[in-house]
């Protein structure tokens, strides 16, 4: 008698502490999956403020530098292309913006040859916007990817997979921005 | 991340406790002593910790900003500096951007405050803003943004009440039972037995503060290594850091308002003598130049694990700084280049900046001459024209900005 209430007692207890446990994954996870979603509209944020403030800037780089047309064409169309790109998917995106960087590191690497475009105070304002723009979405990648793989290793790893199994999260995805030659220094030329 | 924060927290629980529980012994120990009554004594040191706590975490920060003479400021008084913050906001993951305050002093230094990243707070030095270049700001801020995600404000802001309490209840307890020549001992009671519980007392309150001054010193040090880290982390640049703290160990002004209970907030130790010895158990802070030292010698990395190595290194310990759990979750991460390209003002044009900032923040009018020269009207000054100084041209304050 006595002894069946305390056996029955240790597996209601043990039984509790399991789902405690599980409880603790779930809620884990779910955690990090918004962390993830958090994070995504960060980038959102930044690129959306990147959109916003190229206009601007081929607007001020046209009344000095008129005949780089090719340049600020390519850029204005680069950007067209990562708007268009908005909310098609990560990979997609990733890939939009970078020929966007690709882009303006170009126009801004022709800048360099006017230097009263360079003592512009707008244009100075403009290029602190843009390169902090440009550092904000390059942080909030870091703390998005910092973020998703965090939470794939936690729906790939034992015992957290059996929760994340049970209950469908997927997996997120990295955004990567692999542009040939984003990393290369840009090329000046003078003809 | 989460892993180190959770790590700091039981670390934070334990050394609080251990200041709480020698404030409790000291508490007791003095109602004993010269009360004969040891619940009462606890009962009074746990009501002035309360007291104070309550007050230091609703007001401290702002008590803190208020003694330092900083001045918030908003998006176009300072781009560049607004700009960094919050790229270091997001590279953190700090759900809302912290107020940024301005202190008005040559100094080159920087400290964080708030009691939640919720409530934080980022103040510079405007020396500071003049002397480092974008990359160090960043280092500076990003150093700041870590004390902000690690809770080390509130851990050090409650170590320092504790601290405080332990001060002032020895200083009374001592003086009482010195004056009063022992209330336990007058009352004839005990004997022996009662002299050594009043030395107990005597000795307990003498030692207690200084013990609570070395635990204190100690865990402040520790943040010091970890929020180093962690803005290492943050910008993948350990070297802009490190160029900022060798700026900061080579200039020699002190600051004007720092106050030896906000010492551990700062980047750097604001009490620092020139030509001080290393690291010894009264700094808040550890030497400068070994955290520099640390900085540069995180060969191609920026992760926890680099400067966990680069520490065991440079301190020659064998052990690391970094809480295990912090570094199970960690990836290598890479370093980036320095900014080049971006917007670099010169030096001098940052100092123009800066005063230009100084100024407009006590209300200073600008009036542009047509000679180039820009001057400086005070806010009280009621003429409707002045003459400049430099070229004898009488400009209207119409064109006031």
């Amino acid at each position: 008698m006595g002894a069946a209430i305390i056996a029955l007692i240790v597996v209601a207890v043990v039984v509790v502490l399991i789902v405690v446990w599980l409880f603790a994954i779930y809620n884990g996870l779910v955690r990090l999956r918004n962390q993830t979603k958090n994070a995504w509209a960060q980038i959102d944020v930044q690129l959306k403020r990147r959109h916003d403030l190229i206009p601007n800037l081929v607007e001020t780089v046209k009344g000095y530098a008129a005949h780089e047309r090719q340049t600020l064409e390519a850029v204005t169309q680069a950007r067209n292309i990562a708007q268009g790109a908005v909310g098609k998917g990560v990979g997609e995106q990733a890939k939009a913006e970078g020929e966007l960087s690709g882009a303006l590191s170009r126009l801004l690497a022709v800048v360099e040859r006017y230097p009263d475009l360079k003592a512009n105070q707008n244009f100075l304002a403009l290029q602190e916007e843009l390169s902090s723009t440009e550092n904000k979405i390059s942080f909030s990648r870091q703390f998005y990817n910092d973020s998703v793989l965090k939470y794939n290793n936690k729906i790939q790893m034992v015992p957290s997979n059996i929760v994340a199994g049970m209950f469908g999260f997927k997996t997120g995805e990295f955004f990567e921005v692999a542009v040939p030659g984003e990393r290369e220094a840009p090329k000046v030329s003078f003809k | 991340m989460w892993e180190q924060i959770r790590s700091n927290q039981i670390k934070s629980m334990m050394l609080v406790v251990a200041l709480g529980l020698l404030l409790l012994v000291l508490g007791y120990m003095l109602g004993w002593g010269f009360a004969d009554n040891g619940i009462a004594g606890l009962i009074i040191a746990l009501v002035i910790w309360f007291f104070m706590n309550l007050f230091a975490y609703f007001q401290g920060g702002s008590m803190v900003l208020a003694i330092s003479g900083a001045r918030k400021i908003g998006p176009d008084d300072h781009p560049r500096l607004w700009n960094v913050v919050e790229e270091m906001t997001i590279a953190a993951g700090l759900p809302k951007m912290p107020d940024v305050y301005i202190i008005d002093d040559p100094a080159l230094n920087a400290f964080a405050t708030g009691r939640d990243p919720n409530h934080a707070a980022v103040a510079v030095t405007s020396g500071l803003l003049q002397k480092m270049n974008r990359d160090e700001l960043q280092g500076v801020v990003a150093h700041e943004m870590s004390h902000i995600k690690n809770r080390d404000v509130l851990l050090m802001t409650m170590c320092s009440v504790t601290l405080g309490t332990i001060v002032i209840l020895a200083w009374y307890g001592t003086r009482v039972m010195l004056f009063s020549g022992g209330g336990r001992g007058r009352r004839g009671g005990g004997g022996s037995g009662a002299a050594v519980i009043m030395l107990v007392a005597i000795v307990l309150a003498i030692l207690a503060p200084i013990l609570a001054q070395l635990i204190y010193y100690a865990v402040s040090r520790k943040r010091e290594y970890l929020a180093d880290a962690s803005g290492a982390l943050y910008t993948r640049y350990p070297e802009g850091l490190a160029s900022a703290l060798e700026k900061i160990s080579g200039s020699t002004v002190q600051l004007k308002s720092a106050n030896q209970a906000f010492a551990p907030m700062y980047t750097a130790n604001p009490f620092r003598k020139e030509g001080r010895a290393a690291e010894d158990l009264t700094s808040t802070h550890p030497p400068t130049s070994e955290r520099i030292r640390i900085l540069r010698s995180m060969a191609g990395g920026a992760s926890l694990a680099a400067y966990n190595m680069a520490y065991s290194q440079v301190s020659k310990s064998g052990k690391g700084v970094v809480p295990r759990s912090a570094l199970v979750s960690d990836q290598p991460v890479g370093v980036r280049p320095a900014s080049a390209t971006e917007p670099q003002p010169e030096k001098i044009e940052r100092v123009r900046e800066t005063s230009d900032l100084m100024w407009k923040m006590s209300n200073y009018g600008l009036v542009n001459c047509q000679c180039g020269t820009k001057i400086r009207v005070p806010p009280n000054f009621k003429g409707q024209s002045i003459r400049c100084p430099h070229c004898g041209t009488v400009n209207s304050m119409s064109s006031k900005r």
